[in-house]
């Protein structure tokens, strides 16, 4: 038998076999990629004229399981700033207090810097929707360079610096694009389609107005309850535009097509 | 995987691989919801290492401060390790403040722990509590650590068979009667359809008055002993 | 010829001023030796040993270099804070150092957390450091409870950093005293990020009477004492701040903010007419409640109210000058 200390309390190698040394040991980088347990589905955004229209349901899935029905993935930013988040909750949770303590932090300096002819300093706003899409594109990539990913897809809303319409989108690998309409996940596939004919390209924002793009979107978002499993008929719209940010959280799928079910009978031939 | 020694084992797995695998598991059913006075937290009481029942009184509804309490599911280890650390928290933040923490301070404790360790725990927890200022409250956290305030929760592998039942069953602004009633009886369908979930029915009402234990037995069909 | 007769001219006066200086540092012991109860010892009085180091006590108990930072403070401008019924509001005599300063610019009053805002005197950057680290203690308790630092907690933190400032020979204490005042939310407070809402009828249980959260306001000084204050003053012109501040009986707790505005601009003005040679800007900045002027956030009073209080301000000083001139003239001829 063997006496050294380092084998005492351990099980005995001609009872159990040899220590495996490689148990407990991983090889190779040091990984924590996690999964997503309780996730978000689609968001979609479009560009009008004045501004940006951004939506999502309110659901949080876990698994199959339609676990949270009252989980509002619409978030703001000052005050001319939307962001939704598809995917992790607890990642979306993470950045939502992230982007508070950047706000906080970015009212320290716009009081300070504010001088007398400046006649309210509430006004002010350090971070625009381009600034804070930088910002997030850089928080994404530093973390999926950490193997580490935040677990989420964002589309961000608000103006830009030429005081334009901002839209723009970053995943968990901070891959980031912009374009008129924008969709993550399921909605990519179903409602970007949808809003591409509304508006094909950068020139058509101009002449969309607010209804038309606020209807797509609701259009959108009953086509998504059809389709996506994932889904529900509760869901997040906001307007963001000069005069500030219109976020209704409470939405109910209005004027939905089922009746239709009654001409289908059987899956083929059957006619009763 | 190479087996050795007399018992045919490999190395260092052998009597751990039989921990790991059916690890002290709350497989479980738990509750907590609003009533008109305060909170109400419910839970069974079996623990289970695969199908054996490892204990079969367990008591899942844990104090983490006066009138804060959580019901914990998941690895046992890791949710009494969790709830352990809350608790030193707390006890910390009501010393040093000369002031109770609220059921938010706890559940962002919970958050926090289940949040950042999320790849090494299996822990899913309820945390209830009362406070004067904000009277009963309920905060669910899931297994990937996010934080969900609802006006009643249910956790554990028995929850998933009375999602229907709780739908169906609840009303905002119940007595402490109805309430312990609602509870009761979700636990009891939990009970009854799932292998994981079994024994007696704890309870403990929170309210202005403080912290109630409540005690049902199966085998006088869930009707007492009650308030503990 | 000249610059000969000029330096011995400067010669003589340097041996004049030499000898002047001796006996003045003579003058100097001897007046220490006396004052002092105990005997000299090595040349030098034992008093004057125990101001040069922060963590050695004199033998009557007191901690000089914390004195001497007390004296900082009494020459920086005055700084105030009025804690009215439904918010807080903070005031200072910033004045001007120079006139190539952008006017409005440079501001000193700072915010920490949302809901509070701190101002100094004495100091500039032990001022700003202080601000620096009440920041971070806001920013810590954040990310540990994941809601805001209630205004009494964070008034004993930094009194707590303070303090060991004031243990350690390597460190000299702050040159400052600072005023923090803070509105705690008297909402439900929510965890930062939560998603949900709980009941549609609110939570069961609550106890309706009791009030919670409020304005808040606390004086923090060079010691590390800090206390909590109905209206709190500090700097050169404190002491008729503070007989100004006890005129509006503050206790009874009646007094609105927006009043309170005007009376700190007043104060302000009142207590800068002890340096009246010297230029200032008024600083002001607020914190109300949840349904007041800045929804339970700290921020600066508004160009158009500043400008109202200031203006309203300087007439009351003009009218006390009136009056008092009035009061003379009656005096002579009570005399006559």
């Amino acid at each position: 038998m063997n006496h050294l200390p380092q084998a005492w309390g351990r099980p005995r190698d001609d009872v159990y076999g040899a220590y495996d040394h490689s148990y407990f040991q991983t090889s190779g980088p040091k990984q924590s990629t996690q999964q997503p347990i309780v996730t978000g589905t689609s968001v979609i955004a479009i560009k009008f004229k004045d501004g940006v229209v951004i939506a999502t349901d309110n659901l949080a899935s876990y698994g199959s399981l339609a676990r949270f029905t009252d989980v509002k993935r619409l978030r703001q930013f000052n005050k001319s700033t939307i962001l939704g988040f598809g995917g992790d909750v607890s990642d979306m949770q993470y950045l939502d207090r992230l982007l508070l303590s950047l706000a906080i932090r970015e009212n320290y300096s716009s009081y300070s810097s504010a001088s007398d002819d400046t006649d309210d300093t509430s006004n002010l706003e350090s971070l625009n929707a381009k600034n804070l899409h930088t910002y997030m594109s850089k928080v994404m990539y530093r973390r999926r360079s950490d193997f580490n990913p935040l677990w989420n897809q964002i589309l961000v809303a608000g103006f830009g610096n030429d005081e334009k319409p901002f839209l723009a989108s970053v995943d968990l690998l901070g891959t980031t694009f912009s374009s008129p309409s924008l969709a993550t996940g399921f909605g990519a596939h179903l409602a970007q389609p949808i809003m591409r004919k509304v508006v094909p390209d950068e020139a058509s924002v101009a002449n969309l107005d607010k209804e038309t793009a606020v209807q797509t979107i609701r259009d959108c978002m009953k086509v998504l309850f059809y389709r996506d499993a994932r889904s529900m008929d509760k869901y997040s719209i906001a307007v963001v535009t000069k005069d500030g940010i219109d976020l209704k959280e409470d939405e109910k799928l209005e004027n939905q097509s089922w009746a239709f079910a009654d001409r289908i009978k059987g899956y083929g031939t059957q006619v009763v | 995987m190479q087996r050795t020694g007399m018992l045919r084992e490999d190395g260092i797995h052998v009597d751990m691989d039989h921990l790991k695998k059916g690890e002290v598991n709350l497989g479980t059913s738990i509750m907590a919801i609003n009533f008109r006075d305060g909170v109400i937290l419910g839970a069974d009481s079996r623990t289970t290492t695969g199908a054996y029942i490892a204990n079969r009184v367990t008591d899942k509804l844990t104090q983490v401060h006066d009138t804060i309490w959580c019901c914990r599911s998941g690895s046992a280890a890791d949710t009494q390790a969790v709830a352990d650390i809350v608790q030193y928290y707390l006890g910390m933040y009501g010393t040093t403040n000369n002031e109770a923490p609220t059921t938010q301070t706890a559940a962002a404790l919970f958050q926090e722990i289940c949040y950042e360790n999320k790849d090494q725990l299996s822990a899913g927890m309820i945390i209830a509590g009362y406070d004067h200022r904000h009277g009963g409250q309920v905060y669910s956290i899931p297994l990937g650590g996010s934080l969900h305030k609802q006006s009643y929760a249910i956790g554990g592998s028995g929850s998933t068979y009375i999602y229907g039942y709780c739908d169906a069953n609840w009303r905002e602004e119940m007595t402490q009667e109805e309430g312990i009633d609602f509870v009761k009886g979700s636990l009891q369908e939990a009970i009854k359809w799932d292998g994981s979930s079994g024994g007696v029915i704890r309870m403990v009402v929170l309210t202005a008055k403080g912290a109630q234990r409540h005690l049902y037995l199966p085998d006088t069909g869930y009707k007492g002993p009650g308030e503990q | 010829m000249a610059v000969s007769c000029t330096r011995e001219v400067l010669l003589e006066e340097l041996r004049e001023a030499a000898v002047d200086v001796e006996a003045r540092v003579a003058a100097l012991q001897v007046e220490a030796w006396t004052r002092s109860s105990l005997q000299p010892r090595g040349g030098i009085s034992r008093e004057l040993c125990y101001d040069l180091s922060n963590s050695v006590f004199s033998p009557d108990g007191r901690n000089f270099q914390v004195e001497y930072a007390v004296k900082a403070v009494e020459n920086g401008g005055t700084a105030i804070g009025i804690r009215c019924k439904d918010g807080v509001v903070l005031a200072l005599e910033k004045l001007v150092s120079s006139k190539l300063l952008k006017p409005g610019a440079n501001k000193r009053i700072a915010t920490i957390d949302r809901n509070m805002g701190v101002v100094s005197a004495g100091l500039l950057p032990d001022g700003r450091h202080f601000t620096s680290r009440a920041r971070d203690e806001a920013a810590q308790w954040r990310r540990m409870y994941k809601a805001p630092i209630p205004t009494s907690s964070l008034a004993d933190r930094m009194g707590s950093y303070i303090q060991a400032y004031t243990l350690y020979n390597s460190v000299r204490p702050f040159g400052v005293t600072c005023i923090i005042a803070g509105w705690d939310s008297e909402a439900e407070l929510a965890v930062d990020g939560q998603v949900g809402s709980g009941p549609t009828v609110g939570a069961g249980g609550k106890v309706d009477k009791m009030k919670h959260g409020g304005p808040f306001l606390y004086m923090i000084e060079p010691s590390g004492s800090y206390w909590g204050y109905y209206g709190a003053a500090t700097g050169k012109g404190r002491q008729s701040a503070k007989s100004e501040l006890e005129k509006l009986n503050l206790t009874e707790g009646t007094l609105s903010l927006e009043e309170g505005v005007k009376e700190a601009a007043r104060i302000i003005y009142i207590a800068h007419e002890d340096s009246k040679d010297k230029d200032f800007e008024l600083e002001m900045t607020w914190v109300s409640s949840l349904d007041g002027p800045t929804k339970g956030r700290h921020e600066e009073v508004p160009k158009k109210i500043r400008e109202e209080a200031e203006r309203l301000a300087k007439k009351a000083l003009e009218d006390d000058d009136e009056e008092e001139e009035a009061k003379a003239e009656g005096g002579e001829r009570m005399e006559e």
